[in-house]
């Protein structure tokens, strides 16, 4: 489905060379869940904007379906980028405040359809909001109307509007308390059963991406240290930052 | 939508009845306005004052440029429909000030609408553009900034035939380089907020991205800085105004009449009351409704 | 040594009164640390801002209760009392060390203030004070980087700096508020670790604030878990997580990805926390309950005792009609 190969971002600041992304390879098979851990400033965000070709890269070559995206022309990619789609860490701020519900979602669907009636967009925009857990009555509201949970499902319907086959999640659920979390964890696992969906979940937090990813990536300054099954990674790790890494998760079972 | 909406498995999902219209942040803001006095207030006084400019000199019955020899320097209310008194020409007083609103006004709106729009698209492409492009565009600001403004003004006053036209357009020209710096500003930090990276993940257009995502959420500073601009484009036509270098005779501006008025203040202190009462009044109000938008638009800095 | 009874704030805003702490009790004592611990909004660090008096008024203002350091009442106390129990008997840490730095002056300048307000001691003392506090916080040439700018630091070196600040007029009581949150699991254990240590070392009380239950278990002595404004259970560390006594603490833990079977679906509470504006007659968390009864939404619950230091407002719990632990 995706696949990553050899794949260097760098940047200039300065007369320094910063290697954000060093050298990544990885590929994600259809319907899996990536995991892809790491500290602050460990290149995984760098990494998935060069993914979703925000960011271009210094280097290497990205394929989604074996088709290379690296050879593409701006207009071919913008096209192309409907097949996938991101979901943003903080929900206060990937949303246009000054768009209500129904027209950002609109303007997602009209992305994949363009020909779409109004009608018709009324009931798609509807549909799409319940399937991630909104009533389809508030439609009509702007983001600032809502909590911090639901506009993440709304950002997540506005991921999924286009019809996407890849779901890029940089930390969707970080910004989110304990109890709202899972209901978005639930949530996302469900829509990548249900829509067939492959999904690179990007996160700090092992435990999440352990419940959640099929497979573990861990990434360092810029590499990939480590890769494998979620339980190997938890239970067996290989590299000796996985291991400095789960020792620092804090434990609540210690106590059970 | 008028219909009620099926799902395409023939569930009822919902009936446009049912349907909860949102508050936008315009609506937002307009309603916190609403709630200070002051700004409610000054915006009443300040549509009065245009009114008034603007429909005034129609229905008085002298021109401004009218004169009257026997009736020189009448103190107010003392002859005919004189209300404010006249000059030492036997013109009418309130006429002319209600033209100098005109005059006045006219400059500050005109003058910083040209910044407006120029400031605007400037800041916007060179923010959202980024790169060298962004560094070079903002040099030239940069560069333009060094020029004595006053100075150059006046030079531009005295070179070319003092059109009034000319002066509109020349404040409009240097008002408009802290515009775009503003929209500049607020441009390149929204251009790295997440809600631009899922419009470009959506594939849109960059000019959809610019008019949709960056100028409707750039539009409050703009008019908070708006209404501040505007009473300082007045402030500044009257400084030319006073050194002469404004609006000629018989034209008036608040700014000329202020001049003419302190000139024989001594002995006919109305000449500068009156106009400078309109001018002080537009200048307190617009200054009142600009904090007033700033605490409406931007709700951070609002108490709650 | 700190005993708050009663503390009730609220914020008188354009949408209504927000009952944002509503009888807020607990106490801690010498050495001890407890945690507060609630989802954003529950009120925990109101709680906290209300003890210190930097709650901003209006909107806000402390409606009622005590709050007992020794014989001195913080919430009656006059702002010049509070000027001299803050940084000195009382100091604070955030989540954020950025914001309470300031980026202007260099940290020594920023760490022997408190000296020489506070303890009028000679400049030149203060420094090698300020010094000693460096090294036992664990920075690497403490005498070299005392004179460097706070964003010269690291995160979590930042945050080493702010304890080493709060604690260098040995305080009797430390409020951390999200000391960790925005820093990575390795550096939230160091500096976890360090808070632990120095306060053996100091014999400090601890408050800790925070949404992250795993945090809590492992620094904290006893704990309050808040909802919407109210404790709804108070218990010692070990019992909290082996036998909670109320379901939102239950909910809670059992919402954690890491205490869940991987691949069955994970425990959520649905719904959304309680509109703080509207009044609401019955247990603040009885509409996201799954035992819920008509009863619990209409009956304010109270907290009673549950067990040897432990207390829950669960009504049902109480009489014994529900089991939590299964």
């Amino acid at each position: 489905m995706l696949r990553v190969e050899n794949l260097c971002t760098h940047f200039h600041s300065k007369g320094k060379t910063i290697r954000a992304v060093d050298g990544v390879s990885l590929s994600v098979d259809r319907g899996e869940i990536l995991g892809l851990v790491g500290e602050s400033g460990c290149g995984k965000s760098t990494l998935s904007r060069t993914i979703m070709q925000l960011i271009p890269p210094t280097s290497g070559k990205i394929f989604l379906e074996d088709r290379d995206l690296s050879g593409l022309t701006p207009k071919e990619i913008r096209r192309e980028r409907l097949n996938f789609q991101m979901v943003f860490q903080d929900p206060y701020a990937s949303l246009n405040p000054r768009m209500t519900v129904f027209s950002a979602l609109a303007e997602a669907l009209r992305r994949r359809h363009p020909n779409l009636a109004k009608d018709d967009l009324s009931r798609e925009v509807g549909t799409l909001m319940e399937k991630v857990g909104l009533a389809a009555r508030f439609m009509k509201k702007y983001p600032h109307e809502f909590s911090g949970g639901q506009r993440q499902r709304i950002a997540i319907a506005r991921a999924l509007a286009p019809e996407p086959r890849l779901i890029i999640a940089d930390e969707p659920v970080s910004a989110l308390d304990v109890s709202i979390q899972s209901q978005i964890i639930n949530l996302l696992m469900n829509l990548v059963r249900e829509l067939d969906l492959t999904m690179l979940f990007i996160s700090h937090d092992l435990s999440v991406v352990h419940y959640i990813a099929d497979r573990i990536a861990v990434m360092q300054q810029g590499r990939l240290v480590e890769i494998g099954s979620a339980d190997q990674v938890m239970h067996e790790p290989e590299h000796d930052y996985t291991k400095t890494l789960l020792e620092a998760i804090p434990r609540v079972a210690e106590h059970i | 939508m008028t219909d009620p909406v099926i799902n395409p498995s023939g569930k009822l999902l919902l009936r446009p009845e049912d349907i909860e219209q949102g508050t936008s942040l315009w609506k937002d803001a307009w309603h916190r306005l609403r709630k200070n006095r002051m700004a409610v207030a000054s915006l009443i006084i300040l549509i009065l004052i245009t009114v008034l400019s603007i429909f005034g000199p129609m229905v008085m019955p002298y021109e401004y440029q009218d004169q009257n020899q026997g009736l020189g320097a009448t103190p107010p209310l003392q002859a005919g429909a004189h209300l404010f008194g006249t000059d030492e020409l036997g013109r009418d007083l309130l006429t002319r000030t209600l033209h100098g609103g005109r005059v006045s006004l006219g400059v500050g709106l005109i003058a910083t609408l040209t910044a407006l729009i120029i400031g605007v698209t400037y800041g916007a492409v060179s923010g959202y553009l980024g790169g060298r492009t962004d560094v070079v565009m903002m040099r030239i600001v940069d560069i333009l900034y060094a020029i004595p403004f006053t100075i150059f003004v006046i030079v531009l006053m005295s070179v070319f035939d003092r059109d009034i036209k000319l002066l509109f357009l020349a404040i409009g020209a240097v008002e408009w380089l802290t515009m775009a710096r503003i929209v500049r500003a607020q441009v390149l930090s929204l251009s790295k907020q997440e809600f631009v990276e899922a419009a470009l993940s959506l594939g849109l257009h960059r000019v959809t991205i610019i008019f949709r995502y960056l100028i409707p959420n750039v539009l409050g500073p703009v008019i908070v800085y708006t209404t501040l601009t505007i009473p300082a484009v007045m402030l500044f036509e009257s400084i030319l105004s006073f050194l002469g270098l404004g609006v000629q005779a018989p034209m008036s501006s608040w700014g000329s009449l202020i001049k003419d008025g302190s000139e024989k203040m001594d002995v006919y202190p109305w000449l500068l009351l009156f106009p400078a009462m309109f001018f002080s009044a537009t200048l307190f109000c617009l200054n009142f409704l600009g904090d007033g938008l700033r605490d409406a638009l931007d709700p951070k800095s609002s108490k709650d | 040594m700190l005993e708050v009874t009663d503390l009730r704030t609220y914020f008188h805003t354009r949408a209504g009164i927000v009952r944002a702490v509503d009888g807020v009790s607990f106490s801690v004592e010498k050495g001890q640390t407890i945690g507060i611990v609630g989802e954003s909004g529950c009120g925990k660090s109101v709680t906290c801002y209300s003890l210190l008096g930097l709650i901003p008024t209006p909107p806000g203002r402390i409606e009622g209760g005590r709050a007992m350091l020794g014989e001195e009442d913080l919430l009656s106390a006059s702002e010049a009392t509070m000027r001299k129990i803050r940084g000195k008997r009382i100091s604070m840490i955030f989540q954020d060390p950025m914001t309470s730095l300031n980026p202007y002056l260099r940290i020594s300048t920023q760490l022997i203030e408190p000296l020489l307000i506070h303890e009028r001691m000679e400049k030149k003392t203060a420094l090698h004070r300020a010094i000693e506090a460096l090294e036992e916080v664990g920075i690497p040439d403490a005498s070299e980087r005392i004179r460097s700018y706070p964003h010269e630091f690291s995160g979590g070196m930042r945050q080493r700096v702010m304890i080493a600040m709060a604690l260098i007029t040995k305080p009797e009581i430390l409020i951390a508020d999200e000391p960790t949150t925005a820093l990575d699991v390795t550096v939230q254990k160091q500096i976890l670790d360090l808070i632990k240590t120095r306060q053996q070392t100091l014999g400090t009380a601890v408050i800790f604030i925070t949404h992250d239950l795993a945090v809590v278990s492992n620094v904290c002595d006893h704990v309050y878990v808040m909802y919407a404004g109210k404790v709804v259970e108070s218990a010692p560390t070990t019992d909290l997580f082996s036998a909670p006594e109320h379901p939102y603490t239950r909910a809670l833990q059992r919402s954690i990805p890491a205490i869940q079977e991987k691949g069955e679906p994970l425990y959520t509470i649905e719904g959304l926390p309680p509109d703080l504006t509207k009044p609401m007659d019955g247990c603040h968390f009885a509409p996201r309950c799954e035992f819920a009864t008509e009863e619990c939404q209409t009956v304010a619950p109270t907290l009673q005792s549950a067990g040897e230091h432990h207390e829950t407002s669960c009504t049902r719990r109480q009489r014994g009609e529900i089991d939590l632990i299964h």
